[in-house]
């Protein structure tokens, strides 16, 4: 019996998470006219594109047993590098590939220290969260990076804020979730993370060129950062360097309320997902309910707590060990 | 060309790293659907000969012949694809992933890809049922099976290769009695499909039961060999320790004294349910029972390392209070885990670090450590316990399992106990540094000092206790002195059947 009821808990949990914060910020005076209105839910939802197409990378690598907190940095850096572009007058289409691509390349940057000079993640990450927001204020000159128009401004509102229609991030986003949660799930490279993050011994022992799939997922996360680094552009309209300063730790929070662990092996697309709203909905509710940012800061930095203690609770009781 | 029975066969392998000869000139031959033990003390060159069969080192010189053509595996992965498998006493599984997708891990049935799901599951199901174990579940992950189960799906997953040569080193090493029952029914099976095992074990008594051929290794030679009836085991031992098979547990006479400690109605969840014993002082106590019967619970309620839920500890006939480690040591109470790797030791220190580390202070002067004392100490046990190592600032975790040992055990000389509390602890050394450790403790009874052991070696139980307790499903009921028990008891009791 247990060890079912320990994996509908862990599937179950973050949705129960996400039902609980709703229903705990709909219920004040302050918020409850305008919570549950479907313009909320779809603030909410825009809101959420950034921090959830950075989890769609962050799985990835967190399942496999890394980690990467320069994520803030390079959603900085590639919004700066995008804004450029634009104001290059260079094509929509080209702007978005170059900027997929770049985030791809400083994914490619510590991948390679990772795998292959064998540094920690952690520390490997950490420089580059101050290298690559260095360079963004560099190319950025250190003001906002401006232009005049762009398709791309469009893609996180609809004409309407008041229509029914979801702005073309979300599906974005949503789409790209589906299909990344089916390539973990059903695929080799995406068991092969998993076997990775669970024992990275074993999964050399099997054949599997650990270096090379080690590198394919931060170039790959990286990839998706530089999207959300997209997202980001579109939403403020100009590439400011200064931006998304500590994201990572909602992208993180996001992925380990959505059941990942931290020492890899376990994880998933739609918790991570759910992960993210959760922190949207936190965010949402306190600032309807007038909290200062500071307050909200605070609660965000508790809830991250909770989640990795809830983490290496949920671990301790699926204790893979034998008895003695 | 050899005949075509011999599956496997070797002759003059040479191997050195550096200036260490690790094979000096090894043979052997193996037939086709044979089980051979291969057995030698720690040192003896068979994880370097394993390593060499298995690809992951080049021999120096010296041939290989796996069914009559040369055999020279470039790395694990050729060694697999030629029909050497080889399973690790370290068993290498995902434990987060499925029992089906750890057999196909790196041999995945795919197309474009994309798994297939239907064809992964029957490879898997048909391995399983290979090894007579075709009803385990293949969607639940990997971690929530048994050692023994966990085992099989790491035999399945080499079946795959449909190997000629199946390895496996110490395979029982954590075992219950039963699951090394079912491994050798699984290894049985092995040997009719005409798959031959190379067997690696400590345990003399198992590799008799299961093995038709042995080869004994010594210091990187093959030193004997040949069938396994009508072999004895005192004779594999002396090949083994390449002396005369003194009589391993001879010890100092030695008396019982008065009770030192007396544990009455100990209770801990889950597993220890109801412990009493008293312990004298010169007495060497042995525990049996099974694994999870809950002796190790026991012996780590006593010290302070788990807390007790009930149940009363007398020390020297005086209540002996809370119990924390710091408070046990304090009253003259040593304890050495079963798990000298993760607990015992700190792996990345120097012997000196390891051995002094429960009385520390009494190396230091205000706050500062006197190093050059904390040295010659350590200098002086290496000596007494002949440990074999460079020097006593040589970092623990390169020295073998059996020194280590002596190590952890000296921490409890030096600081010194009076009481020892021992889980296990010859599990896994050399046949000389076992001999060395039951020395030890027969010093430390005649010398009035009380040890108690858990062990799951009965010989081992039998030959060295005065009394000896068996734990059975959480209830440590029947002591009695040795002399009262036969090897056939302790199992009744142990597995609650008389």
């Amino acid at each position: 019996m247990q060890p079912t009821f320990n994996r509908f808990l862990a599937k179950a949990g973050p949705f129960l998470g996400l039902v609980l914060v709703i229903v705990l910020f709909s219920l004040p005076a302050e918020t409850r006219p305008y919570f549950l209105t479907f313009h909320n839910f779809k603030i909410i939802l825009t809101q959420t594109v950034i921090v959830a197409t950075g989890a769609l990378g962050m799985t990835m690598i967190i399942i496999s047993g890394g980690i990467d907190l320069s994520v803030g940095s390079v959603i900085a850096l590639t919004s700066v590098i995008g804004a450029q572009l634009i104001q290059r007058g260079l094509p929509t289409p080209l702007v978005v590939a170059a900027v997929i691509a770049s985030g791809g390349f400083v994914g490619l940057l510590n991948g390679a220290a990772i795998a292959g000079l064998r540094m920690t993640p952690f520390i490997i990450t950490l420089g580059s969260l101050g290298v690559a927001r260095g360079v963004a204020k560099w190319m950025a000159d250190n003001q906002t990076v401006n232009y005049d128009s762009s398709p791309i401004n469009h893609w996180m509102m609809t004409a309407n804020p008041f229509s029914l229609s979801l702005p073309a991030g979300v599906w974005i986003t949503l789409v790209l979730a589906v299909l990344t949660s089916w390539m973990l799930r059903r695929t080799v490279i995406g068991r092969h993370i998993f076997a990775l993050g669970s024992n990275e011994s074993t999964a050399r022992l099997c054949g599997i060129a650990t270096t090379r799939l080690k590198l394919l997922i931060y170039v790959g996360a990286g990839c998706f950062f530089g999207l959300a680094g997209l997202f980001q552009l579109s939403r403020l309209r100009q590439g400011d360097p200064t931006v998304a300063i500590g994201l990572e730790l909602d992208i993180i929070a996001a992925v380990i309320i959505g059941g990942a662990s931290l020492n890899g092996g376990v994880g998933g697309i739609l918790g991570s997902m759910i992960g993210a709203l959760i922190m949207s909905v936190l965010r949402n509710g306190s600032q309807q309910m007038g909290w200062p940012t500071y307050f909200q800061e605070i609660i965000i930095g508790l809830v991250i707590v909770g989640a990795v203690f809830l983490d290496r609770w949920r671990q301790n009781r699926q204790a893979f060990s034998s008895p003695s | 060309m050899s005949p075509p029975s011999i599956q496997l066969r070797l002759q003059g392998v040479r191997k050195s790293f550096g200036a260490t000869r690790a094979l000096a000139d090894v043979s052997l031959e193996i037939g086709v659907g044979e089980v051979h033990a291969l057995i030698g003390e720690n040192g003896a060159g068979k994880s370097t000969l394993m390593k060499i069969l298995s690809g992951a080192h080049q021999a120096d010189a010296g041939t290989m012949e796996l069914s009559g053509q040369p055999y020279r595996p470039e790395d694990p992965q050729d060694a697999r694809r030629k029909g050497v498998a080889m399973i690790y006493q370290e068993l290498n599984l995902a434990l987060h992933l499925s029992v089906m997708e750890n057999i196909l891990l790196g041999a995945e049935s795919a197309r474009a890809g994309v798994i297939d799901r239907a064809a992964s599951r029957s490879r898997a199901r048909a391995a399983l049922e290979q090894l007579g174990h075709g009803g385990l579940p293949l969607d639940r992950p990997a971690g929530s099976f048994t050692i023994a189960e966990q085992q099989v799906i790491e035999i399945a997953r080499a079946l795959l290769t449909a190997p000629k040569v199946m390895i496996m080193d110490e395979p029982t090493s954590s075992l219950t009695q039963a699951d090394t029952e079912k491994l050798f029914a699984v290894i049985r099976r092995l040997r009719a499909q005409g798959v031959s095992v190379i067997y690696i074990s400590h345990f003399l008594e198992e590799c008799e039961r299961i093995a038709d051929r042995f080869t004994v290794l010594k210091d990187g030679e093959t030193v004997g060999g040949g069938p396994m009836a009508g072999t004895s085991l005192d004779r594999i031992a002396a090949l083994m320790t390449g002396r005369a098979v003194e009589d391993l547990y001879a010890l100092p006479a030695h008396s019982l004294g008065a009770v030192v400690l007396a544990a009455r109605g100990l209770v801990r969840a889950p597993r220890l349910k109801r412990a009493s014993f008293e312990l004298r002082a010169g007495e060497i106590f042995g525990l049996a029972g099974l694994i999870g019967a809950g002796r190790t619970d026991l012996l780590r309620a006593l010290f302070g390392l788990d807390e007790l839920e009930a149940g009363a500890v007398e020390i020297v006939g005086a209540p002996a209070g809370r119990a924390t480690p710091e408070r046990r040591w304090g009253q003259g109470i040593g304890f050495l885990s079963e798990n000298r790797k993760e607990e015992g030791l700190m792996l990345n220190q120097s012997l000196a670090d390891n051995l002094t580390l429960a009385k520390l202070p009494a190396f230091a002067r205000w706050g500062w450590i006197d190093r050059t004392r904390q040295l010659a100490t350590t200098r002086q046990w290496i000596e007494r316990l002949r440990v074999k190592c460079r020097d006593a600032s040589q970092p623990i975790g390169e020295l073998s399992g059996g020194n280590q040992q002596k190590v952890a055990l000296a921490r409890l000389l030096e600081h010194p106990a009076r009481i020892f509390l021992l889980d296990e602890p010859t599990r896994g050394i050399d046949v000389g540094s076992k001999a060395q450790i039951y020395g030890l403790i027969g010093e430390l009874a005649a010398a009035g000092k009380s040890v108690v052991v858990v062990s799951s070696y009965l010989p081992e139980l039998l030959g060295l206790c005065d009394t000896i307790g068996v734990v059975c499903r959480g209830e440590l009921a029947v002591v009695r002195p040795r002399s009262a028990w036969t090897e056939a008891d302790i199992m009744r009791c142990a597995t609650g059947s008389s």
